[in-house]
């Protein structure tokens, strides 16, 4: 055995519900520079089959948080603005949505992945953590002639996820339960002044709730005061996430992936692309609309072990049983709670991108078989 | 019998010159659920420190190592088939293998209970 993990250096940062997470019983570890709760004491597996079967409340306040407030007053100069950096239809998304998107490298590759709200007179766009500071840099260099770029760092982040995400936030935001999935605007949650969203990273209804710092323990206390929801930490954020066929940025997605190789096709209009209104005009546009019309040579894909072995990250594949050189590499992998199987992704050459094609993974120097598969790997529940 | 332990969380269950080897409450405590267990072969000739066994969380994989040397006489399906038995019953059940101990000289080397306590503590 192991030993369990080193003590957690002091220099991490916290995010407002750190004290809270401590006293829930929350394993805190470091994850991007914080120290955030990977699980409580129910423990891993139990937390997610309880997301599935109820809600989750989920501390992602470590995520940064960005708006971009037009010099002119006018959203849509916003919009266009951070089509300079985004292979998205920024200029499309009405007020009151929002969209995921990625910020490009000149090479093709993908800087971060994040979400992109009009809030009507301005933008608010979610990043990831590791990656915000060089996401505020690329703002400010790339957008400061037509915006202000403001980091809302007085601000931590909520997310209410599972089948019953709706019926609790309707007690506390009566306005909740009409939100379709992607809407996204201020709202009031509890009599504070949040900014609501019908998203997650689950593949479950649910809600992501920006409040302010110094309310976010009395809110989250007030939503786990209710008998369908119980805190989840990083690890079952982790095994939702890749049943749901999400990417992880740094492991699924960087900036080696280009949007195309990554199967997320579906995330860029067609008003960007080759033959569209507002073709180009993003980093790396010309090596990515090239392979949006010609292919590209690796894919993405959904991988599901046949037998009870997982496969996790890193793990070397095959197309066949013995011999031959390597074909891909898993990016994410692990056992699905809710599946009771495991599961994974990873990068294989496009002729090996089919689904059910076979392939062999590596694991501790054995070939074990897998397939070709279909995600979400677990149905999503995204209330349209 | 007398049980003893290691540093890196297992236990030995010592039964004439037979060990019973298993990891500690402690340690299953520490993986969190357990979804999947790999046992040696029955007749492999393992080395101390050498890895065993695997046992994996949702979260991640860890190596069972042999914590002496000597042949695996037998391995516990059980666990295989239902791998949350080490979670519920660590110290018990959910044993891992069985080894023909080689060398009896390498139990002075191992905790016992009361050491293993204070090693945890």
């Amino acid at each position: 055995m192991a030993e369990p993990a080193a003590a957690t250096p002091s220099s991490l940062k916290r995010t407002p519900l750190h004290a809270l997470h401590v006293s829930l019983g929350g394993k805190m570890v470091p994850f991007a520079g914080y120290e955030m709760p990977v699980q409580y004491a129910p423990g891993v597996l139990k937390e997610h089959l309880h997301t599935r079967a109820a809600a989750g409340l989920f501390d992602v306040s470590h995520m940064g948080q960005v708006a971009l407030v037009p010099k002119s007053g006018t959203v849509a100069d916003a919009a266009a603005a951070l089509e300079r950096l985004v292979p998205q239809d920024i200029i499309g998304i009405p007020a009151g949505r929002q969209r995921y998107a990625q910020f490009t490298h000149a090479d093709g590759g993908i800087l971060d992945d994040l979400m992109v709200a009009n809030f009507g007179e301005h933008l608010v766009l979610v990043v990831n953590a590791a990656c915000k500071e060089a996401d505020i840099q690329l703002l400010r260099n790339g957008l400061s002639d037509v915006c202000d770029v403001q980091p809302l760092t007085d601000r931590a982040l909520l997310a209410l996820q599972g089948p019953k995400a709706a019926s609790v936030l309707a007690k506390f935001c009566a306005e909740a339960d009409g939100m379709r999935f992607m809407d996204s605007g201020p709202r009031t949650v509890d009599g504070l002044a949040c900014y609501v969203s019908r998203s997650g990273y689950t593949g479950e209804d649910g809600y992501e709730i920006s409040v302010p710092a110094d309310e976010a323990e009395q809110l989250a206390e007030a939503l786990l005061s209710d008998k369908d929801v119980l805190p989840i930490g990083l690890g079952a954020r982790d095994s939702l996430r890749l049943e749901a066929g999400l990417c992880l940025y740094g492991h699924d997605i960087d900036t080696t992936t280009t949007p195309v190789e990554a199967a997320l096709e579906w995330s860029v209009q067609k008003v960007r692309r080759t033959g569209g209104a507002r073709a180009g005009g993003f980093p790396g546009a010309a090596k990515i609309l090239a392979q949006f019309d010609g292919g590209a040579a690796r894919r993405r894909v959904g991988l599901r072990p046949e037998g009870r072995a997982p496969v996790r990250e890193g793990a070397v594949l095959f197309a066949s049983a013995d011999g031959g050189e390597p074909v891909g590499k898993v990016t994410s992998g692990g056992f699905g709670p809710t599946l009771n199987a495991p599961v994974a992704m990873g990068y294989v050459p496009t002729a090996l991108a089919a689904l059910d094609t076979q392939l062999f993974a590596d694991v501790r120097g054995q070939r074990l078989p897998l397939r070709v598969a279909a995600t979400p790997f677990v149905p999503n529940t995204y209330k349209r | 019998m007398t049980t003893l332990y290691t540093s890196d969380h297992e236990w030995l269950s010592i039964d004439g010159d037979v060990a019973t080897i298993g990891i500690t409450d402690y340690a299953q405590a520490q993986l969190g659920d357990v979804v999947f267990v790999e046992l040696p072969q029955v007749g492999r000739a393992l080395k101390k420190t050498e890895a065993a066994a695997v046992v994996e969380s949702v979260k991640a994989a860890s190596d069972v190592y042999a914590p002496i040397t000597g042949e695996v006489v037998e391995v516990n399906q059980a666990i295989v088939d239902e791998p949350a038995l080490v979670n519920t019953d660590a110290d018990g059940k959910a044993w891992f293998f069985k080894l023909k101990i080689a060398d009896k000289a390498e139990l002075g080397g191992l905790m016992d209970e009361a050491a293993y306590k204070a090693h945890t503590a």
